[in-house]
């Protein structure tokens, strides 16, 4: 009994590690939520004022003149991106993955399923040298005029100019690249484990093979396929070096073309650090704080709904087959 | 055969629309899968290509100098803070994975699932910022080995968590009896039976949360810092290069010498976890087909 309550305050360290990242940055950023207000999320305009002037007193907060922090420009850019990437991803994973749970042979699925899932263990930093390197120039000076010129005569948001590479659609497409294994591996999963009876009855009722899939079979995948997309999606929120290093860092204005430079609130916290270093009173670090704790909450709720739907099927399932 | 032979002459009846439905939908499902095997290649021949073309033996053998030299600091601080992230990861984070597995229908079991799994989520430089406020600022070790081994530490926690659960499941309830019933205490049963039956796949799990960690750029960049240097024995006050901040930083410089370096630096990461991954995908397989 000793033993287990021992075992029991060890593991504690997992969730007492999860609300100390909330309560710290809470806790630390309180003087930037005090002075930026529920504005913070609503405005477009990150200015860290007058760093050389003294600071002045706003109620009871030190800080340097006109001084204001909004991270509008942010979430748009954070939404937009994730939006591109899922949007993308999502009928690339399902795709992918009814050809490896339907079509290769069982010999080798575990080897191409690997081999493909290794995207997913490939280093954040390592998409983002690809993707400045060869992506960028190939995106900028080959497709994007393309799209600009067929696509954008009808729809004015993939309209001209195509810009340098640098921006949403590119941080759209690296990231989804960086999610499509998940939705893919879950989804492989899923098929593979429906009871193979479910196809056989619709195959018997005169559906064709793809018909037996696409209407008996991946309807029956349906809340893991939302838990995983879930799961992708708090992934694509949350990623920092590869949308730092081809999203284009935008500051303080909207994309108004999908080829626009963006920057989301990952990426900002690096990119923006060093300069926020220089406010002498500290509000600049602190309003980042309050970036940083926006982020962990958005991706503590989606990563916590993902995990519940996933759950809740899983105990369907387990009760059915009892 | 008779039972047969009508049903394979009714597919051929089948509307055209229904058909062409089927043609396309396998045509789309099996382009993605090419298309991602496309990309894959394509990102590992950019990394190992130039990677290849960038290393050579003073590059791992001597130290960075401005924007060229070698990347041995590097080498030296990545090894050091995911070894030191794993130390500190693998006691508490086994010891969380035993508790969820082996109480799991206890609430504090499921808590601890749970929050495992939604640790997993926290984008990772949320728990770098957090390491900057809490361990850099507040707690003052500045830009050092102890503060990025730390954020390494959380970002691997829940990984190790999840695979000792997993692995402890799956050791048979008759191996448990048979303890218990020879007059072993939980203790015993848990660390003398259950944990070395469990032990290759607790393994596999502690690699990749390795890998993962050799990986990590963004919870080190404001907890570890950079440094052009050896490491010089101290856990604070001192900061410790890393490969990924050299992949991230001498890209973007405009000199051959530093890219060369970001490429090395790439190819060494990828090549690191690309084995560590193979390896224990390797590892899970052998015992897959062993039972």
């Amino acid at each position: 009994m000793k033993f287990r309550v021992w075992l029991a305050v060890v593991a504690g360290i997992l969730p007492l590690a999860l609300i100390a990242i909330v309560a710290f940055l809470a806790i630390y950023s309180w003087p930037a939520m005090h002075f930026n207000g529920i504005g913070f999320i609503g405005r477009d305009t990150w200015n860290l004022g007058n760093l050389y002037a003294n600071p002045v007193m706003f109620h009871g907060t030190l800080i340097p003149r006109g001084a204001t922090y909004g991270i509008l420009f942010l979430i748009v850019g954070t939404l937009l991106s994730t939006a591109i990437a899922v949007a993308i991803a999502l009928p690339m994973g399902v795709g992918a993955a009814i050809f490896l749970a339907e079509v290769v042979p069982d010999a080798l699925r575990t080897w191409i399923s690997f081999f493909v899932e290794l995207l997913m263990a490939i280093p954040s930093v390592v998409f983002g040298l690809w993707g400045y390197v060869v992506v960028i120039p190939f995106l900028g000076k080959h497709v994007y005029p393309v799209i600009a010129h067929s696509v954008g005569r009808v729809v004015p948001f993939f309209g001209e100019p195509s810009g340098s590479g640098y921006g949403l659609l590119t941080a759209g497409i690296v990231l989804s690249l960086m999610i499509v294994p998940i939705i893919a591996a879950t989804l492989r999963d899923a098929l593979v484990n429906q009871p193979s009876s479910l196809r056989e009855a619709a195959l018997g009722l005169g559906a064709t093979r793809f018909e037996a899939l696409w209407k008996v079979m991946l309807p029956g995948t349906r809340k893991t396929l939302i838990g995983a997309t879930f799961l992708a999606l708090g992934r694509a929120l949350g990623e920092t070096m590869a949308v730092l290093m081809v999203s284009g860092n935008a500051l303080n204005v909207l994309p108004h073309r999908i080829y626009d430079p963006i920057s989301t609130m990952a990426a900002f916290i690096v990119s923006q650090l060093d300069s926020a270093l220089q406010d002498p009173t500290g509000l600049a670090v602190r309003s980042l704080a309050e970036i940083a704790l926006v982020l962990a909450i958005i991706s503590i709720v989606v990563n916590a709904l993902a995990r519940l739907l996933l759950m809740m099927w899983n105990n369907s399932q387990r009760s059915v087959m009892v | 055969m008779e039972a047969i032979a009508p049903a394979v002459a009714s597919t051929r009846h089948i509307r055209l629309s229904r058909r062409l439905a089927s043609i396309v939908g396998w045509t789309f499902s099996g382009a993605c899968l090419v298309v991602l095997g496309v990309l894959m290649v394509w990102i590992l021949s950019v990394v190992f290509v130039r990677g290849i073309g960038a290393l050579n033996i003073s590059v791992l053998t001597t130290i960075t100098r401005g924007s060229g030299g070698g990347l041995l600091n590097a080498i030296e601080g990545t090894l050091l803070l995911s070894g030191a992230a794993l130390l500190l990861a693998i006691p508490f984070g086994v010891a969380a994975g035993i508790y969820s597995a082996e109480y799991r229908f206890t609430a504090w079991a499921v808590v601890i699932r749970f929050l495992a799994d939604v640790l997993v989520g926290v984008p990772s430089i949320v728990i770098g910022y957090f390491g900057y406020v809490a361990l850099v600022q507040w707690l003052g070790w500045n830009f050092s080995l102890a503060a990025g081994a730390i954020a390494l530490a959380i970002i691997s926690l829940p990984y190790i968590c999840r695979t000792t659960e997993l692995a402890l499941r799956q050791v048979s309830n008759d191996l448990r009896d048979a303890a218990y019933s020879l007059g072993a205490n939980e203790r015993r049963v848990i660390f003398g039976v259950c944990l070395p039956a469990a032990l290759p796949s607790i393994l596999t799990g502690v690699l990749l949360a390795l890998a993962v960690s050799v990986g990590e750029t963004a919870p080190l960049l404001y907890t570890a810092g950079w440094s052009n240097f050896m490491w010089d024995g101290h856990l604070t006050h001192s900061p410790v290069g890393y490969l990924t901040y050299a992949i991230w930083t001498f890209i973007n410089e405009p000199f051959a010498s530093a890219n060369a370096l970001a490429y090395a630096a790439a190819l060494l990461v990828t090549g690191f976890v690309l084995i560590i991954n193979i390896f224990a995908r390797f590892l899970l397989e052998r015992r897959r087909i062993q039972r």
